[in-house]
């Protein structure tokens, strides 16, 4: 599926001003905007405490914010979104198939009658051999790799995924990296990452906003032009490395005056 | 000068050999091996010698029958005795079975209340607690003062025993839920029914047998301690009962005879509920896995 360039492309969704402050009075997240379009890879990229996980959790609906608004354009409905954890989080006693199954099974609708669409996401992982296995069977990569198929398998307006690879060796992360950009540019999906890898996020998305702590907000956003598919080439590419560098001291900038108290 | 070391190697030949092993993994596996028959063999051989060495006593020091009897006559009387004790046993058996039906469908009952409301987990779990901390033999006489059926009255107090573990096993396991896979049911937007379904009762489902197999055995001790408050006799009474009047008439063969019956009662308990946790666990639950 091709995805219009940046700055042509529909919004899904706007966060407006968000404040959000925990009982106890930590400004978890301070002033932030965002919209979302379709077809983005934005990665919210930042050292913990800048509030990158309660944005996340904001625009998933696990929390209300203290200020401002997040509104889905024309609304969301039932499988709009979906998630992927740190943790694989399947259900261990359910089989491959029933964990896939499961955003289905809450809304009432059959294994039977989803198969189809549980097979199709499954194909795009890589796993449909493995639909009867049950997660102990399977490797921390292919666990993952289930996890996310059952975050696609509704074919979500939105997909959240809170630093999913950032258990896993560096071999398989690259190899999940790759794959999950091929499997943007199959599902067209438009996704929000949550990381703390500078090159993870240079690698993937083609927008990164830049986070910082205390309060937590966004200090800075990138735009990467690099067009998809991307891959050895673009790790390997002079402007890869510009970016990087430019967004590692974007992120230093802001870590500078703590590190001299 | 040279590093590199130039011992020679002996000559390998690997054609067709299959695979080859060192003098230390082929230990390992003769000490498997032998490890494998020893699980079966030795608890045997030990409770063989025992039983020999308790014969042994009892002849070595001239012990009379009414004080110690041997094994063989322990034997003997459960055979000839059979018609009485095997009535008793189905008793005992039926309190048993009744009071651990009862528990679980109590417990787990309470406990998906508890999980539901925080309010009634406040309210009721310090009955719970009292019940299972005062000791049933303190609580039986009572029961049987108010409750005038003997068979509902032994029933209660094996109920109270074998219900709290189960009770309390569940409560934690329906609290133990994943909870990113809670956040994941709050996306998908489950009700309460849902969650309960789908993620909290097969989360707490090894608790709840953890609980199966304490309360299993507490359910069988229960039945028989009330019945030894209970006391009286007639008909339809249990095997406490009858290690009661057989004390009260020397017959102390039939004493050990219906202990026997007991002990082994629970140890099928034990091994009932062990096996239902295994198979309801065996594919996906690390206590059921083997490690390979």
């Amino acid at each position: 599926m091709s995805v219009a360039p940046l700055g042509q492309r529909a919004p899904i969704l706007h966060m407006r001003e968000i404040d959000k402050t925990f009982t106890g009075g930590v400004v978890a997240l301070r002033r932030m905007s965002l919209e979302v379009n379709e077809g983005d890879f934005i990665s919210l990229l930042g050292p913990s405490g800048c509030g990158k996980s309660t944005a996340l959790r904001l625009i998933a609906g696990l929390m209300p914010p203290t200020l401002g608004r997040i509104e889905w354009e024309g609304g969301q409905g039932a499988g709009d979104l979906g998630v992927v954890f740190q943790e694989p989080t399947l259900m261990p006693w359910a089989t491959v198939e029933q964990n896939v199954w499961l955003p289905f099974r809450l809304r009432g609708q059959s294994l039977a009658s989803v198969r189809e669409k549980i097979v199709e996401a499954l194909a795009l992982v890589g796993l449909e051999k493995f639909a009867k296995s049950y997660p102990r069977e399977l490797s921390g990569g292919m666990k993952m790799r289930v996890s996310i198929a059952r975050a696609l398998v509704t074919r979500p307006r939105l997909i959240l995924m809170d630093e999913p690879f950032a258990a896993l060796d560096e071999i398989t992360r690259q190899k999940l990296n790759d794959d999950l950009l091929s499997l943007k540019a199959k599902t067209g999906a438009t996704v929000i990452f949550v990381t703390h890898s500078v090159f993870e996020s240079v690698f993937l998305s083609d927008r990164i906003l830049v986070m910082a702590a205390r309060p937590g907000r966004v200090i800075r956003e990138f735009q990467i032009d690099a067009p998809y598919p991307r891959g050895m080439e673009w790790r390997t590419a002079k402007e890869y490395g510009e970016i990087a560098r430019e967004t590692s001291d974007t992120l230093h900038g802001a870590l500078a005056p703590e590190a001299a108290e | 000068m040279t590093i590199a070391d130039t011992t020679e190697l002996p000559a390998r030949s690997d054609a067709g050999q299959g695979p080859v092993f060192d003098a230390d993994e082929e230990r390992r596996a003769r000490k498997k091996r032998i490890e494998g028959i020893a699980k079966y063999v030795i608890p045997l051989a030990v409770m063989s010698i025992a039983i020999w060495y308790w014969d042994r006593i009892v002849v070595w020091n001239e012990i009379e029958p009414y004080i110690l009897p041997r094994p063989g006559l322990v034997l003997q009387t459960l055979i000839e005795d059979w018609g009485t004790l095997s009535a008793s046993l189905l008793i005992t058996l039926q309190i048993t079975g009744l009071a651990l039906g009862v528990a679980v469908i109590g417990g787990v009952g309470l406990a998906i209340i508890f999980s539901l409301s925080r309010y009634a987990e406040m309210s009721f779990s310090p009955f719970a607690v009292i019940l299972q901390v005062t000791p049933i033999v303190s609580i039986a006489p009572l029961i049987f003062i108010y409750i005038e059926s003997r068979m509902v009255g032994l029933l209660l107090c094996a109920w109270i025993v074998a219900f709290f573990p189960i009770l309390a096993n569940t409560t934690l396991g329906l609290k133990s839920a994943d909870h990113n896979l809670r956040d994941l049911m709050t996306i998908y937007r489950a009700n309460r029914w849902q969650r309960l379904r789908y993620l909290q009762l097969p989360s707490a489902l090894p608790y709840f047998l953890g609980g199966l197999k304490i309360a299993g055995g507490l359910a069988l001790i229960g039945a028989v301690v009330a019945e030894y408050v209970a006391g009286t006799g007639g008909i339809g009474t249990g095997l406490a009962f009858r290690i009661l009047e057989a004390g009260y008439r020397l017959q102390i063969p039939r004493m050990f005879a219906a202990l026997i019956l007991i002990a082994v009662t629970g140890v099928i308990i034990y091994a009932t509920t062990s096996l239902i946790a295994h198979l309801a666990l065996r594919k996906w639950h690390e206590s059921a896995l083997k490690r390979d």
